[in-house]
């Protein structure tokens, strides 16, 4: 369905220095580097999948998806989608995918959504009923019928996001590139526009390779996610695996029985806090089960709670660049 | 859904685009009027020199200007460059449809809504110059559509092909502002191109720019003109141009990077 190997993408850019000496010598001699977007990413996906594609501001995402779009020629690899190599943007490849950028819009701004919508339709080759059809449908799903008559630049980001989908989907793509759908959106656009997307994926069997800097998008929409860093696919898999590599530790909360020497609880794992008889301990997660069932044998502790790391915590300082996963994980082909 | 039903629905929504600006349209159809200026300035050298045309065939020159200029202007390279700049060309290149036919609906649409404005134009400069009023009859006038539509057709090739430049340059736009030079001094648009001398007539001659505005001008005004062989003059410019501009369009694409994307 969508394959992809050893994807690499290289950009020369210019590099000037700032001020009127820069831009001089900018005039005359003009200093360019490359800049490895993407090195060498190697992935696959099965149709139906519902993928996160997580990295930092700058990791090679963006590149990717335009890459898997057939927007830009990769510099090495190579890339199918559909059993079409994208870049050579054949007809039949474009009528079944879509790529959604966030706060960059395809419908015409002076007009109602509805013309860009009826364009849309001819372009796909959709007839007349069957275009109003599926715009009946998707509109109802995103709940925007009404507001498909107005002038685009009249409604509100969130509308405007829900008629970009509308206008992306209507060919019902079987291949969804989303970068970034909900940026910008408040709390119930964004949930609305998740809720339309896990639907659009289950009832069509559509695939989709989302990116997206909101966890909250990530968890609720994607079980497997694709880590990039620095142009590299650093971990694939699991989103509750990703969660487990970057936090070894859980976190035990205890209501001691009787006052217990603080040396005695370190036999146990690291002890975070201590309020009287309330104890805060990490441990280490494969010594969870055997350290649990001595903690409760020999401390008889009167309440026991374990607490996950809220995911968000864990993966938002990877996605903002803070932290790194190669200090957790070796590259998804090492670990492959 | 066919070719013909493609074209169709885009210029629908381009007739539709085009008519939400009412006034920008007139705006736009008068900022076209530099030739009812050059009418002026022409129509009074031509009384007191040996020029060739009398004062109201100059007048009546320019009118057939500003009417030919009015429906073969372009601006595709302008659109085409904002669009890239912008990254509203990753949206088009996703679409199962080349841009130029997007481009080109915009245009014939614009066109359509102008030219009313163009005929009120027309009135007004015969207003102006009672004795200049002229129908040129039928014939003549289906034969002009004719060139003023190859004339348009030719126009946009070149500007269209200009544009794909933004690939390499990301601002053709000056390369458009060089070539409007040309093309105002060499197409007639100043001047009828009679009133050069010897050698800038035989310049022009290996132009495109002779055939845009002079040689459907001096149709207009009544003068003997080779419509066939101007007519395949043009067809072979617009076919080397849209050979130009594929060749372009591949090598451009495959340094596209989606700027703004």
């Amino acid at each position: 369905m969508l394959e992809v190997s050893e994807l690499g993408k290289t950009y020369r850019v210019a590099d000037k220095q700032p001020g009127v000496k820069g831009s001089l010598r900018h005039l005359f001699r003009r200093v360019t580097r490359e800049v490895n977007a993407v090195a060498g990413v190697s992935f696959t996906i099965e149709p139906g999948e519902f993928v996160g594609f997580l990295g930092a501001n700058g990791a090679g995402k963006t590149t990717t998806l335009k890459m898997l779009s057939g927007l830009i020629k990769p510099s090495s690899g190579r890339a199918s989608v559909l059993g079409h190599e994208p870049f050579k943007r054949e007809h039949a490849f474009l009528k079944q995918i879509t790529l959604v950028m966030g706060q960059k819009q395809q419908l015409i701004w002076d007009l109602p959504a509805l013309d860009s919508l009826r364009i849309n339709g001819a372009v796909y080759e959709l007839s007349p009923a069957e275009a109003t059809r599926r715009i009946g449908e998707l509109g109802e799903m995103l709940d925007i019928n009404h507001l498909l008559t107005l002038p685009v630049r009249k409604l509100s980001l969130g509308e405007r996001m829900k008629c970009e989908l509308l206008a992306a989907l209507l060919h019902l793509p079987a291949v969804l590139f989303l970068d970034e759908p909900t940026l910008g959106l408040d709390i119930n656009a964004q949930e609305s526009i998740r809720a339309f997307l896990k639907q659009y994926n289950q009832q069509y069997r559509a695939t989709v390779l989302l990116t997206s800097h909101y966890m909250a998008d990530i968890t609720a929409l994607c079980s497997r996610v694709l880590v990039i860093h620095q142009g590299r696919l650093i971990y694939d898999g699991g989103l509750a695996d990703l969660a487990d590599r970057l936090t070894p530790c859980r976190e035990i909360e205890l209501r001691l029985a009787e006052p217990i020497s603080n040396e005695r609880l370190a036999a146990f794992g690291e002890v975070a806090t201590r309020d009287g008889l309330s104890v805060r301990l990490m441990v280490n997660r494969p010594d969870l089960r055997d350290t649990l069932a001595r903690l409760v044998e020999e401390l008889k502790p009167t309440d026991l709670t374990i607490h996950e790391p809220p995911i968000e915590s864990v993966i938002g300082p990877l996605l903002r660049g803070e932290r790194s996963l190669l200090s957790a994980t070796g590259t998804a082909q090492e670990r492959s | 859904m066919s070719f013909l039903g493609k074209q169709r629905a885009l210029l629908v929504t381009a007739f539709a685009h085009t008519t939400t600006y009412r006034a920008e349209m007139v705006l736009w159809a008068l900022s076209g009027s530099l030739p009812i200026i050059l009418m002026g300035v022409w129509s009074e050298a031509a009384r007191d020199a040996t020029l060739g045309y009398s004062p109201l065939e100059m007048v009546r020159y320019f009118v057939a200007v500003l009417v030919i200029r009015q429906l073969t202007f372009v601006w595709v390279i302008w659109e085409f460059e904002e669009s890239l700049v912008r990254g509203r060309l990753s949206h088009d290149l996703l679409r199962p449809i080349d841009p130029v036919w997007q481009y080109l609906a915009n245009h014939v649409a614009e066109r359509i809504v102008r030219f009313p404005i163009v005929v009120g134009l027309v009135f007004l400069c015969f207003a102006l110059y009672p004795g200049a009023a002229y129908f040129p009859g039928w014939a003549v006038l289906g034969q002009a559509a004719l060139l003023i539509a190859g004339s348009f057709i030719t126009r946009f090739s070149l500007q269209y092909t200009l544009a794909t430049t933004c690939f390499f340059n990301e601002r053709a736009s000056s390369l458009e502002s060089l070539s409007f030079i040309a093309y105002a001094f060499l197409s007639g648009m100043l001047a009828p191109l009679d009133l050069y001398p010897e050698l800038v007539q035989r310049l022009a001659g290996w132009t495109p720019f002779p055939y845009l505005i002079f040689t459907p001008a001096r149709l207009l005004i009544g003068q003997q003109v080779d419509v066939v062989g101007a007519l395949q003059v043009m067809a072979a410019w617009t076919f080397g141009l849209v050979l130009l501009q594929r060749w372009l369009w591949r090598k451009g694409l495959a340094r596209y990077s989606a700027m703004g994307a």
